[in-house]
This record gives structure tokens, C-alpha cells and sequence, in this order.
């Protein structure tokens, strides 16, 4: 091990530093001076809004290699100035949690356990679920003889968490399909 | 809130759960605003506010009638403002009769419905008559309640068969909306507070002289409110208290004033607008009801007068530019714009509703689109029960959530009430794209859009909502192609080709620019529409939700406006787009006086220009811009053209802001003070006990615990309270599966005051079981000082608080029982909200049984307590008291009998 020397004291550091208070250049590692924050290696950022409460915190989104790595507040913004909550903070997290579920999954009656199934598959299923009910809780009259045009036998819930074109596009084939009872967290 | 003078929190705990918001709460602060937190709880935002008033779950209405009752008598209203955009000089009918004259009732309640025909509100006509709600006949509360018609309001108020009010400018006639106010809420004292509410006399007044000192003509006070306010069975009157209080001050439509609604997901707001509701079309126009809009002429006589004032008048725009877009050239006027094509409701059909007609097998399929009901919603083994009666369930989800995994860990499979093996249910678990892996707009809390670009593909199968339907609904259309029943037109006439990128997820910008709409004929064919205004009722534009129009103005998406916020003044205009017109405040014309100039200096926001003849400031005018501020046009024009110069409540149908609600408020004129469905304390203001609209489910799945004074109240003595925590989001979809958040929350846990803890023989630490009518749970005890135990009406009241996040299941990080399993389903007659805030229980120490035990826990506390399917289920307490003849409550519900 090669002598030190004394141009590597602590106190020298912080003198030919200008860092009097060691808390800067003077006490970093070659380690750590070799370090890049994530952020920094991005491809690209993306600017996004918190998906949690209705503040509507803005997000920047880093991206690299095609993964979310990193989601920060967004400086810019008038209503955030890049603040973020423990739970929009840990945003990156819901993107690439270890436990999320990315297959289709399948429960038949009486089943006790999932199966996989194909989206394709899935989404026909549903199709086919979705035509069924509608035509066998179909009503189109009620019994004085008023149009009613619709069926009570499919619903849904959910949209608070959902984006202002999804709802469009749900509310828009519901009541075209007669399914009135579409709800969400509004009511709750 | 950064411009306020004051700031009163009530019903929210705004630092918990909307944390990076409160930032100009605490500006505000630092500028020496005053911030004073109500709240049954000391919560985080009280350790930041100046003074802390704790306050008994439920009472909200008695502290804010006080205040109302402290303004009037003081003679602290800000009297040029009242006189001038209020409906204070506004003339009510004579057959109306006040809750002070009957016992707590309004006149016209009908004990057989147990809802009221509320002709008797109605502004009085010239000749002894009453202006009336426009088209034929008026509907009856009942029928109102059923549908919700309270949500038809996010935009504007109800309609009025033409605005030709009578007024008394001195307000000193007894039928003047202003004398009828000071008369109702005459009675709400300090003291009345202290007794009912639990509030020292002391505290009421700081909290009185705080808010009417910064009131004025240079000073302003703002409310905030969340599901605190929302979540009870008058809910909708706790937010109109306090917008009368508001009213009163000369604090709405002035920057710092107003009351601001704190809501809780990321666009519940946008999901209002464009509404995933049973009873709204996009823009709060309502879906049609069976009987009562029949027609297309039905509907917009009945929507909008053409006669009333303000820009409800144009309605039929509104309505057939909707049809148009959505049915494209198959709407034309031969078929009345294929109105026809639009299905009808016949009564209830909220998601409480949905929920008892699945446990009638009623409900075949059911979609759950990132929400959580086995956890979420009030009443879980209800929500279970429900859903196990299925033939299929979809669950669009990022996790396995506790709604797609009932069926094999839920608390029914453990208590024995469910076994796998037996469920029929079908069920699909679809996973999502997240907020970074698909492109769209989400609308805040302060109504303004902002767009998200897309960072990264959905991984896997995971799609977003916009792909899943727009593929769904193309199978759909294939699979019924050539069909000539009638029934499939709606369908196959929907316009529904929008672009797809090369994974076929359709362009979320060309949904925007219909949402926003376009012109259909003239030179103008094809381009987008820049403000509602250029709607017509001809079948010549198109628009998905008028009151969006304009985000997508000259083809330009404004949601995505990105102009940083420390480049520009304090609206931040330039940053996203808030509907209607990019106006950041409401009715802003009333931050002038009625001529037009500022009131102060200090508050200057939006004046008259006489020189440029227009309305000009920091926002975009909320007013006709060139409206003079003496303008008396002949109301008998209709429509924006017959608003005065003095009207700014443009979206209201006499211009005024009203503190008696002649129309659209199904539970009385003027909030009046009811205990919650359970409640360990009587109405000390009326015999009335509850609020006798509210919508009851007497069924023996939904049993509640008897109200104080009656027997078998002491079996459930203390009230609970629920609530959310920072580290967490609602019912956990979104957090319980994230290690990070999960370690920070990890546990289900109560707040109990120390005395409460001893005389219970609570732990520390140790374990609780609470009990309530409907189920037992366990949790953590939590002793704490922030839990004060309250004197109201001579006794104690304990409350307990309990966060709601935890489920009980295999699949999060962190688990625990659900604090709504111990609600049951009690609603708002205005929105069918449910009370979930304030509730009766019983603690006791230790964990809950397991298997059958647990059941029967919850069954020896029931037979204890006497409980029936009529337990606090009356309307009317006591008839006698009232003067009037109870029937059974019977009908009033919306469900029907015992289960």
C-alpha cells in the first residue's frame, strides 16, 4: 500500500477544495464521483401526470432501452413544481413491480384455480359473453309500452382511474348497447 | 387557495391525502392566512393548521347553519353582493312551509314514498302563482331521488320555466329567500354547536370572528371539503351549508373564496364530465327516464327552458350535437337525431342497486375497470356476495386485486359462507396499461385536463381501457353484421373508426377531437369547434361533451399546453386546459361589483373596460364578454341574452346564486341539521331524527343499529369513522402491491383515544375487534390524544377512526380487513352517495374469530341489540311530532322489501 500523502489529509481536502464544511468534493469516494444518476443516462423523458389523486401532480417519465427507469416530478409544473407524494413517488414502481400481473388469466365455474388464456381468445370470450346477456336480458318496452332500449344485465364500475377518452369510449358503447348501469368512484 | 385570507379545511385531511396541493395552503399561510382544520380527528392537517376544532362525526350542518345564524344576526354579510347575486330578494310561493314550522320536515313530504314533492319550494310568480320546473307536469322527488337527479347539476342548476321572479330589494318581505334563511337557521347557535357538535363556545366563536374578518370587500375565505362531507346521507346539503355561508360572505367567484371539492383519484373529476354513470350523458345532460322524457321535444323542454336565462337555454345544441357524434349521418331530424337510440331508465340503477339486483340474479356480466369493490366499496360481503351471483366477471386490473380473487380467498370462503367449488362465476382477469404506457388526458380536481404523452408499449397482454373497448366493441359490431333486429341499430350505426398505431391501440387524440367536436356543414365543414357557443341544433356540428369543447380548438390539443408555470402569471393559463373555455374561476364576474370595477384592489381579478366595451383581467371572463355591467335586456329574450349586467351565475336559470334552492334539491331547500342513520345521539334541533329522504335498503343483509333513545342502541355505543392514509390509495389497487408503499403502511389499524382504550382494556399495539350491524373486524389499536373523546348532549361520545386501504387476500404485499365491511348501504335521495363517515361499532380487545365464528359474533350482537329489517328505517320518527300520518316506509327505498 503506497504511503499517503499529506495532500490527501481531510483537513487539506477541505482547504483546496474550498469545501470548509466537508460535506462536498472533499468527502466524495472515486466511487461515487464515478456514479451517474439514472436520470441522466435516459433516452428520453416523457412528461406525464400522476395517476393517483386528483391534484394532478406533474410527472417526467426517463425512459431507457424501452423500460421506465425512473419517474420524478416535474419542475414545470404550475400546480406541483416538481413535488410528488410518497405514493407518486413510488410511481415507478406500479410500472415495474415484481408482482404485477402482465398474462390474461382465467377462472372457469367452479374452478379453484387460474388458468392462462390468450388475449385474443379473451377478449372473443367476452365478445361472446357480452352478446349472450345482452340478447337473454334484453328489455325493449316496459309494461306500459314505453321504449326502454335496453338491458339491466351487464354492468360495469370503474373510470376515476381511467383516462377522459376511455370513459368516452365506454360510455359511448354502453349506452349503445343499452347497458345503463355503468358507475364509477364518482358515486362512492 | 394560495390568494385566500383564510382557510377552513373541513371534512378533508388535505395534508394526508392530497399532500403536494396543500403546498399553497401552506403559501398561503406563510403570507399569515389563517388555516383552521374541523375534523373529528387531529390529523397531519391539523398539526400544520393554526387551530384544530375537533367536531362529532355527522354534525357538520348545526356548526355551518351557526355560522350562517352568525353572519345574519351580526349583520357580517356582505350586504351589496347578497343584495345584487343572490336570490336573496327572490320571493318564495306561499305554500311553502319551513323544518322549523313542522317538526324538521319541509312541506310536501309524502310519508308513503318518503320523499318530497317539492312544488311547494317554487319562487312565487306575479298573480299568486309558482314558477315551475319547464315541460309538462313536475317530477316528483322519488322519482328524482331514483335517478340521481342531483348529479345533473355539475354544471350548472335546474332549470325554471322562465326567470320572471318577484323581488323585494330591501329583503325585508317574509317570503324574501333572505328573511326565510335568517328564520330557519335562527335556532343554530353557539350553544346549539357545543351541545350538538361538541365544539367549546370558545372555539365556535374564533372560528366565527375568523372567517367574517376575512371576508369582504378586500379580503376572502375559502372552504375545502372531500369525502368528508360527501360520504353521509345528506351530504349534498353538508356542500350547500356551506355554499349559503359563502354566498352570504361575498366569497364565491373572487380569487381565494370559493369552496373547493378535493377529490381523490386521478380523474374522478373527467369521469363526472364524461360521465361512466348510470344516470349522466357526457356534459351532465341526463340520461333519458322512461315516462318522463319520451320524446326528444320531452327531454329539452324539460332540460332547458329556452325561456330561463343563461346558457342551459341552448341545451338542444348540446344534446343533438352529442346524438351527431355519436351516431354520425344514421342521427338526422327525420328521426329526431336517433334519440330513440338512446336506452331509457325506469328508477334506480346506482351501483348499490346493481349490487342487490346481482344478489337477484338480475346481473349476468360485469366489468370492473381499475376499481376495487370487495374492498372499496361500503359493505363488502354485500359487494361479494354479489358478485358470486355472476355468470361471468371481467376485472381489468394492473394486480390480482381482492374483486378478482374473492372467489378463492375471500372472508366468505373462510367464514364457510362461499366454497370455491360451488361458484358458477366465470372470471377474466385482463391486465392494464399503466398511466406511462398509454397517451390520454386526465381532468383534476380544479377542472383542468392535461394530457400524458405515452413513455413505453404496455408490456405483456397488458392493454389500456381505450384499446380493450375500442376491440371489444369492434367484435362486437362484427359478430352482430347483418343483423336486422332492430335492437343491434344503435350498435352498428355507432361511429366507431378511430386510427390505430402498429399495436392497435387507437389514437387517443382523434377520441379528444370528438370529444371536442367539429363542424359538419359550410365552409367550415370538417374543422374543429373552438367554444360550445358555435354548437347548433340543426344536425351541423358534432361534439362528444360540450363542455369540453375547445380543448382541441384549431386542431391544437390543449390538454397538452405545457407552457412552464414559472414563466407565466398565477392562472397559468397556458398550462393544460381547463373546461369550460379555459376559465380558471367560476362565475368570476362576481370578483367586480356591479359596476363592473374590482371590489378591491387587493382582490382585482376580472373588471370592466369601458374603453374596449368588454370584460377583461387575469382569466378568461365568465360573462357575455361585451355585457355591460348595467344591462337590463327584457328577460322574455331567453338564454344568455337575457342575463343583466348583474348575472353572474350565467349558468344558472335567474342568474343568481341561490341560497334557497327552489328546485334540484331533493331533501329540502335549505340544509337542515338530521343525525346519520346511526348515531348515538338525538336531534336536538328537531324531532326528526334523520334525514327522512334518505334512501334506506331494509333488508336483513343491511341492518342498522338502533338510533339513541331507543332500545338496543347501547349495543353499538361508540362511532367510527373512516379514512386514508398518504402512503396509500383508496381500496389499494395501487399501493398494496407496491413494496415501497407497503413497508411504509404495512398494517390495518384503529385510532382510539386513551380513554376509550381503558375503559375498553384496549393494548397498545395489541389487537381490536369491532363490531358493527353488519360485520366484526380486527385491527391494530392505535391509542392517541388525536382521537378526543367529545360532550355532546351531556354525555360522552367516542369515536374511532379506521383507514379503509387493507383487503383481505393473498396477492398484495399487505393484507388486512376492510373497514367497509362494516358499513351497510344507507344513501344521499340527491346522488346516491352512501354514508360511509360516520357509523356505529362496538370494540372490544383481541382478534376476531375465524370460520363460522365470526358470523356468529356479528348474530349475537344483532339478537343483543333486537335488530329487525325496520331497525332506523322510519322516514318520519315521530308523526305525531311532525303532524303527520307515517305509513311504513315501503317504497321510499328504492329496492323494495325485506330480503
Amino acid at each position: 500500500m503506497a504511503p499517503r500523502s499529506f495532500l490527501q489529509w481531510p483537513v487539506v481536502r477541505q482547504l483546496s477544495t474550498g469545501d470548509l464544511l466537508g460535506r462536498g468534493p472533499a468527502v466524495t469516494s472515486a466511487r461515487t464521483k464515478a456514479i451517474t444518476p439514472r436520470t441522466a443516462t435516459a433516452d428520453r423523458v416523457v412528461q406525464s401526470v400522476c395517476p393517483y389523486c386528483a391534484v394532478g401532480c406533474g410527472q417526467r417519465v426517463y425512459v431507457k432501452d424501452e423500460k421506465v427507469i425512473q419517474i420524478e416530478g416535474d419542475p414545470d409544473s404550475p400546480i406541483s413544481r416538481g413535488r410528488l407524494c410518497p405514493k407518486g413517488s413510488a410511481s415507478e414502481q406500479l410500472v415495474n413491480s415484481p408482482g404485477r400481473q402482465t398474462k390474461v388469466l382465467y377462472r372457469a365455474p367452479r374452478s379453484t384455480e387460474w388458468e392462462h388464456l390468450d388475449l385474443d381468445t379473451a377478449i372473443d370470450m367476452v365478445a361472446d359473453r357480452f352478446i349472450e346477456s345482452r340478447r337473454r336480458t334484453w328489455q325493449q318496452e316496459d309494461d306500459q309500452g314505453r321504449l326502454l332500449r335496453r338491458t339491466m344485465g351487464i354492468a360495469s364500475l370503474g373510470g376515476a382511474t381511467l383516462d377522459n377518452e376511455e370513459n368516452y369510449l365506454i360510455k359511448k358503447l354502453f349506452t349503445a348497447a343499452g347497458a345503463v348501469q355503468t358507475e364509477n368512484q364518482a358515486r362512492i | 387557495m394560495a390568494n385566500a385570507d383564510c382557510i377552513v379545511i373541513q371534512g378533508s385531511n388535505m395534508a394526508e391525502c392530497h399532500p403536494v396541493g396543500y403546498q399553497w395552503v401552506a403559501e398561503a399561510k406563510a403570507r399569515g392566512a389563517k388555516v383552521i382544520h374541523v375534523d373529528p380527528r387531529f390529523t397531519r392537517t391539523s398539526a400544520v393548521s393554526d387551530k384544530h376544532i375537533p367536531i362529532r362525526a355527522g354534525s357538520d350542518v348545526v356548526l355551518l347553519g351557526a355560522l350562517i345564524n352568525y353572519v345574519i344576526a351580526n349583520d357580517l354579510w356582505f350586504e351589496e353582493y347578497v343584495t345584487a347575486y343572490t336570490n336573496a330578494a327572490t320571493l318564495v310561493h306561499d305554500d311553502y312551509r319551513d323544518a322549523e314550522d313542522l317538526g324538521g320536515l319541509f312541506s310536501g313530504f309524502d310519508p308513503e314514498k318518503g320523499a318530497y314533492d317539492t312544488s311547494s319550494w317554487a319562487y312565487a310568480e306575479k298573480d299568486d302563482g309558482k314558477i315551475e320546473e319547464p315541460g309538462p307536469g313536475s317530477e316528483h322527488g322519488a322519482e328524482a331521488s331514483e335517478r340521481a337527479a342531483g348529479d345533473t347539476l355539475g354544471s350548472g342548476g335546474p332549470a325554471l320555466e322562465h326567470p320572471h321572479v318577484q323581488r323585494d330589494e330591501t329583503l325585508q318581505d317574509p317570503r324574501t329567500v333572505f328573511q326565510i334563511v335568517k328564520r330557519h337557521y335562527a335556532r343554530y347557535t353557539a350553544e346549539m354547536v357545543q351541545d350538538m357538535c361538541g365544539i367549546s363556545i370558545a372555539d365556535f366563536e374564533y372560528l366565527a370572528r375568523t372567517i367574517t374578518e376575512n371576508s369582504g370587500r378586500d379580503r376572502t375565505t375559502c372552504f375545502a371539503y372531500a369525502v368528508g362531507w360527501t360520504q353521509h346521507s345528506l351530504g349534498t346539503q353538508f356542500i350547500r351549508a356551506a355554499a349559503i355561508l359563502q354566498l352570504l360572505l361575498g366569497n364565491v367567484g373572487r380569487p381565494g373564496g370559493g369552496i373547493m371539492a378535493l377529490r381523490g383519484h386521478a380523474s374522478i373529476q373527467g369521469s363526472t364530465d364524461i360521465p361512466t354513470l348510470f344516470n349522466l350523458l357526457p356534459g351532465y345532460l341526463p340520461v333519458p327516464s322512461a315516462g318522463r322524457h319520451d320524446t326528444l321535444k320531452d327531454y329539452l323542454d324539460i332540460i332547458g327552458s329556452k325561456k330561463q336565462k343563461g346558457f342551459w337555454a341552448n341545451a338542444d345544441a348540446y344534446t343533438i350535437s352529442l346524438l351527431k357524434a355519436w351516431w354520425g349521418d344514421a342521427a338526422t331530424a327525420n328521426n329526431d337525431w336517433a334519440y330513440d337510440y338512446l336506452p331509457r331508465l325506469t328508477g334506480a340503477h346506482g351501483t348499490y342497486e346493481t349490487v342487490m339486483a346481482m344478489l337477484r340474479d338480475e346481473v349476468e356480466g360485469y366489468f370492473l375497470l381499475g376499481q376495487n369493490p370487495a374492498v372499496g366499496s361500503a359493505h363488502g360481503r354485500m359487494q361479494r356476495m354479489g358478485m358470486s351471483h355472476l355468470k361471468w366477471l371481467v376485472v381489468r386490473d394492473l394486480n390480482l386485486i381482492e374483486s378478482a380473487t374473492w372467489w378463492k380467498d375471500g372472508p366468505e370462503i373462510d367464514s364457510g359462507e362461499l366454497r370455491t367449488e360451488d361458484i358458477e362465476t366465470e372470471v377474466f382477469f385482463m391486465p392494464a396499461a399503466t398511466h406511462v404506457e398509454k397517451a390520454g388526458s386526465f381532468t383534476q380536481t380544479q377542472r383542468l385536463l392535461q394530457w400524458r404523452h405515452q413513455a413505453v408499449a404496455p408490456p405483456g397482454e397488458c392493454q389500456s381501457e381505450l384499446q380493450f373497448f375500442h376491440e371489444l366493441g369492434k367484435r362486437i359490431r362484427a359478430k352482430l353484421a347483418g343483423s336486422q333486429d332492430e335492437r343491434d341499430r344503435p350498435l352498428l350505426d355507432l361511429t366507431w373508426d378511430y386510427p390505430v398505431d402498429e399495436h392497435g391501440d387507437p389514437d387517443a387524440e382523434a377520441v379528444l377531437a370528438e370529444i371536442n367536436g367539429r363542424h359538419l356543414d359550410g365552409p367550415d365543414a370538417g374543422k374543429p369547434l373552438s367554444a360550445y357557443t358555435e354548437m347548433r341544433a340543426d344536425g351541423s356540428t358534432a361534439a362528444g361533451c360540450w363542455i369540453y369543447t375547445g380543448v382541441y380548438a384549431g386542431g391544437i390539443n390543449h390538454a397538452a399546453n405545457r407552457k412552464p408555470g414559472q414563466e407565466q402569471g398565477p392562472a397559468a393559463s397556458e398550462w393544460g386546459w381547463a373546461w369550460p373555455a379555459n376559465r380558471r374561476i367560476l362565475y368570476n364576474r362576481a370578483s367586480a361589483d356591479p359596476a363592473g370595477k374590482p371590489w378591491s384592489e387587493r382582490k382585482k381579478y376580472i373588471w370592466w373596460d369601458q374603453e374596449q366595451g368588454k370584460w377583461v383581467g387575469d382569466d378568461v371572463p365568465d360573462f357575455p364578454e361585451d355585457r355591460a355591467p348595467g344591462s337590463q335586456p327584457d328577460p322574455s329574450v331567453g338564454g344568455p341574452a337575457a342575463l343583466t349586467g348583474d348575472d353572474p351565475f350565467i349558468m344558472q336559470a335567474d342568474g343568481k346564486g341561490w341560497l334557497f334552492a327552489p328546485r334540484g334539491v331533493m331533501d329540502g331547500p335549505l340544509p337542515t341539521h338530521y343525525e346519520a342513520q346511526e348515531s348515538p345521539v338525538a336531534n336536538a334541533l328537531y324531532p326528526q331524527q334523520q334525514n327522512p329522504a334518505r334512501l334506506v335498503f331494509p333488508r336483513a343483509d343491511n341492518l342498522s343499529a338502533p338510533s339513541a333513545g331507543t332500545p338496543g342502541a347501547e349495543v353499538y355505543p361508540f362511532v367510527f369513522t373512516t379514512y386514508r392514509l398518504t402512503e396509500h390509495h383508496t381500496a389499494g389497487g395501487m399501493s398494496r402491491w407496491l413494496p415501497y408503499l407497503s413497508e411504509l403502511q404495512p398494517e390495518m389499524f384503529c385510532e382510539v383515544s386513551p380513554e376509550l382504550a381503558a375503559e375498553r382494556g384496549l393494548e397498545p399495539y395489541g389487537w381490536a375487534t369491532i363490531i358493527s350491524p353488519r360485520s366484526a373486524i380486527e385491527a391494530k389499536v392505535l391509542v392517541t390524544d388525536r382521537m378526543a373523546p367529545l360532550k355532546v348532549g351531556g354525555h360522552t361520545v367516542h369515536q374511532i377512526g379506521l383507514p379503509y386501504h387493507w383487503g383481505v387476500g393473498n396477492s398484495a404485499v399487505v393484507s388486512g380487513d376492510a373497514a367497509n365491511d362494516l358499513l351497510g348501504v344507507t344513501l344521499d335521495p340527491n346522488v346516491q352517495i352512501q354514508e360511509s363517515k360516520v357509523a356505529s361499532c362496538d370494540i372490544r380487545p383481541g382478534r376476531r374469530p375465524r370460520g363460522k365464528e365470526l358470523q356468529a359474533l356479528v348474530a349475537e350482537y344483532q339478537d343483543r341489540a333486537g335488530l329487525t329489517v325496520e331497525t332506523g328505517n322510519r322516514a318520519v320518527t315521530d308523526p305525531a311530532a311532525e303532524g303527520i300520518e307515517a305509513g311504513p316506509r315501503g317504497d321510499g327505498s328504492t329496492d323494495g322489501g325485506p330480503n
